[in-house]
């Protein structure tokens, strides 16, 4: 159990003595990236208010280093551990040096006067997150990104070896978050610094994080790595959603099928199916996809929005099953699109499916159809 | 990116304290001419014209007419020394309440603070003077200390009730005229001979100061001042908000309380010496604030306290002089200057926020 660096033990949190989760078993590395997610109101702010000591633990230990965080003084802990905060700060009369220049205040003498080192600190920290042109502008008239990379500068110019996080990436654009949790890989990657944070982008959280915790009503519903995490059902599940779906391979999220029975049958492959499924979909035109095989980019998608995909294992030749349930649904259709397929040794036999459309009458070809 | 660093290359963070530097020196400099100024001005003027060789000589040799004398060392001396301490410390008192409120509008006066320390010295003068005739520096300021944290801690009542700082405010302003009300009520049934004292004391005025008054408002707001200066890196953290402060490793708790008492402990020594006085408390920081182009403790403090004295050293020549022989309220005169400026601020305060 020593070798970690930082534990959260039994720990339990609320606000005025009303625990709001409990059984907290939390245990991470140096440098690695941990991140909270969980739906609107699940306490993931709570977690990290009380890792902080804004908020007093109701029950168990959070170890720093192997030390109680609640035996240290805030001074000392304040060099091992700086924070982002979600709440506006408006301060007055002060440049975005200033803002970050507080970073340095565990490290400057009675009066807090500044040395030319802790300059000099300021400078680079602002460099390390691409923010040298802010040094100079008032902190209340730049931008929320450039805000939020201010306040992250601010953070490492007090050389923590513990950053935390509540919602960094909230107010900014794509940009900005890319940015960032760049910023925060290399930190973490590089110096070893630790980061918990919280995040509302669950496709980002998937991309940065060593390891992932899901916080849910009142206890932490799952932690691990996000292999472990993103896989099935499970952010579904987490987040309760009905009316879509998350794809965790991608992080993509799709909105919901159209109900019903298929109306329109779409024969396509390697990606040419796409936009035709999402036209439908936006149409709520039920439709069936077929025959894609199950590694071909069509079946991720159609997969979640088609009403039923024929399917066929990756490089096995097409079966006579289903051919003849293709054709089956093909009946039922009143349309038949085909966007453009490959066709190769494997999959000629989707010749047959085509032809038998082009008969019914019902087949609509767009555009380039590749080989025929 | 590398066409903003193009567009608006930064100044080096050491250049830019260096610059700030030579502004804080600058506005000192103006501030300390101003004092010096404003001093002189003072102890010359008056319904009795004395010259100035007579004054030096008054001051450092203690000779010239009796009358002359006592005019200088009775009166304009003590008077104007207590209108320099006492106007920095509601100046000071008005910083620390506006820190610790995160409200720029926020001050003594505004707040019911001094209104509370009023109604208190009131009672304390009546009770005091009634058994002994007599009523000691100490007793008053320690009765305004007391009306103070009274005041301050309805305040603090209301301010965890109500999150909205208008609303606060105007809790704080309801409070001063309760106080008022009830210091009003004490007058009319008061003695003949406390209704002088009281009467004039209760408006604000820095008239009739002795040296045992100046003697212990130096000592008490001198302590107080240099405690709050060695709080400056804490004040300055604490304007980044209690979270921030808090994880940069300042005990809240123990801040905070730290700043009620230092600022309770110097507004109450105006009330309990000079009655309520208005606007100083958040006009001053205000005019500072924007001179030094800083929110800096470490400089505004200073700052605020030497600004404060020469505004309240202005404003007490002119309730002295406007009219004489008659005097004005100093409220009166501090209200027609710091008034317009509370307003600018506000009218300016709505332009950042839109």
């Amino acid at each position: 159990m020593g070798d970690y660096y930082f534990q959260m033990q039994d720990m339990a949190v609320g606000y005025n003595r009303k625990t709001l989760i409990h059984d907290i078993c939390i245990s991470i590395e140096k440098g690695e990236i941990i991140t909270l997610i969980g739906p609107n109101g699940s306490g993931k702010s709570t977690i990290l208010k009380s890792i902080t000591r804004q908020l007093k633990l109701i029950g168990g230990k959070v170890l720093l280093d192997s030390a109680d965080i609640q035996d240290l003084s805030y001074k000392k802990l304040s060099t091992k551990m700086a924070v982002v905060l979600t709440e506006r700060m408006k301060p007055e009369l002060m440049t975005c040096h200033d803002i970050v220049a507080t970073g340095r205040y565990p490290y400057t003498g009675k009066l807090g006067i500044l040395t030319r080192e802790d300059e000099k600190k300021v400078e680079e920290a602002l460099a390390s997150v691409h923010a040298l042109e802010l040094g100079d502008r008032d902190f209340n008239q730049i931008s929320d990104g450039q805000r939020q990379r201010v306040l992250l500068a601010r953070a490492i110019c007090q050389e923590p070896e513990i950053i935390i996080l509540d919602e960094p990436t909230s107010f900014l654009d794509i940009r900005h978050k890319l940015e960032l949790l760049s910023v925060l890989r290399q930190m973490a990657k590089e110096k070893g610094i630790t980061v918990i944070m919280s995040l509302h982008e669950i496709d980002l959280a998937q991309k940065v994080s060593d390891r992932i915790v899901c916080v849910k009503g009142d206890i932490i519903s799952g932690f691990g790595t996000p292999e472990e995490i993103f896989c099935g059902d499970r952010i579904q599940e987490l987040y309760e959603v009905e009316n879509g779906f998350y794809d965790p391979n991608f992080g993509s999220i799709e909105l919901s099928r159209p109900e019903g029975e298929p109306q329109v049958f779409v024969i396509s492959s390697c990606g040419t199916g796409i936009p035709v499924y999402r036209k439908l979909q936006k149409e709520n035109i039920p439709f069936a996809a077929g025959i894609l095989y199950t590694n071909d980019i069509d079946y991720q998608v159609a997969r979640f929005l088609a009403a039923e995909v024929v399917a066929e294992s990756p490089f096995e030749e097409i079966s006579e099953k289903s051919l003849q349930r293709s054709l089956e649904l093909m009946g039922k259709c009143r349309k038949v699109i085909c966007p453009g397929v490959t066709v190769g040794d494997c999959n000629r036999r989707i010749r047959e499916l085509i032809d038998a459309a082009r008969d019914s009458g019902k087949l609509e070809m767009i555009t380039e159809t590749g080989k025929q | 990116m590398k066409n903003v660093q193009k567009t608006a290359a930064s100044v080096d963070f050491h250049m830019e304290n260096l610059k700030r530097r030579m502004r804080y020196m600058a506005v000192f400099a103006v501030l300390l001419a101003a004092f010096v100024v404003i001093t002189v001005v003072n102890i010359t003027w008056g319904n009795v014209d004395i010259s100035m060789p007579d004054i030096l000589k008054i001051i450092f040799f203690r000779e010239g007419s009796e009358m002359e004398y006592n005019i200088i060392w009775k009166i304009r001396l003590p008077r104007i020394l207590m209108a320099a301490i006492l106007g920095g410390a509601l100046s000071l008192s008005g910083f620390l309440l506006q820190t610790f409120f995160e409200n720029p509008i926020a001050g003594p006066f505004v707040l019911g603070i001094s209104s509370g320390a009023k109604m208190v010295v009131a009672i304390a003068m009546i009770c005091f003077l009634k058994k002994y005739n007599f009523v000691s520096s100490y007793t008053l300021i320690i009765a305004a200390f007391t009306g103070s944290l009274l005041s301050l801690a309805f305040i603090l009542l209301l301010s965890r009730k109500i999150r909205h700082m208008a609303t606060l405010l105007v809790g704080g302003i309801m409070i001063g005229y309760i106080c008022s009300a009830v210091t009003d009520f004490l007058v009319t049934f008061a003695e003949d001979s406390d209704i002088v004292n009281l009467h004039g004391w209760s408006l604000g005025s820095f008239s009739g100061m002795s040296w045992s008054n100046v003697q212990v408002s130096a000592a008490v707001v001198g302590v107080t001042v240099i405690l709050t200066f060695l709080l400056s890196k804490p004040i300055g953290a604490f304007q980044l908000g209690e979270a921030y402060a808090q994880s940069m490793g300042v005990n809240i708790k123990v801040f905070r309380v730290a700043i009620l008492l230092l600022s309770s402990i110097l507004s109450a020594t105006v009330t309990a010496f000079a009655g309520p006085i208005s606007f100083v408390g958040i006009a001053v920081p205000f005019l500072v604030k924007r001179a030094l182009n800083s929110a800096r403790p470490l400089v505004v403090i200073p700052g605020t306290f030497l600004g404060g004295a020469v505004f309240c050293m202005f404003c007490d020549l002119i309730a002295r002089l406007a009219f004489a022989p008659m005097e004005l309220n100093i409220s009166t005169v501090t209200s027609i200057f710091g008034a317009p400026v509370v307003i600018f601020m506000m009218l300016k305060g709505k332009k950042a926020n839109a």
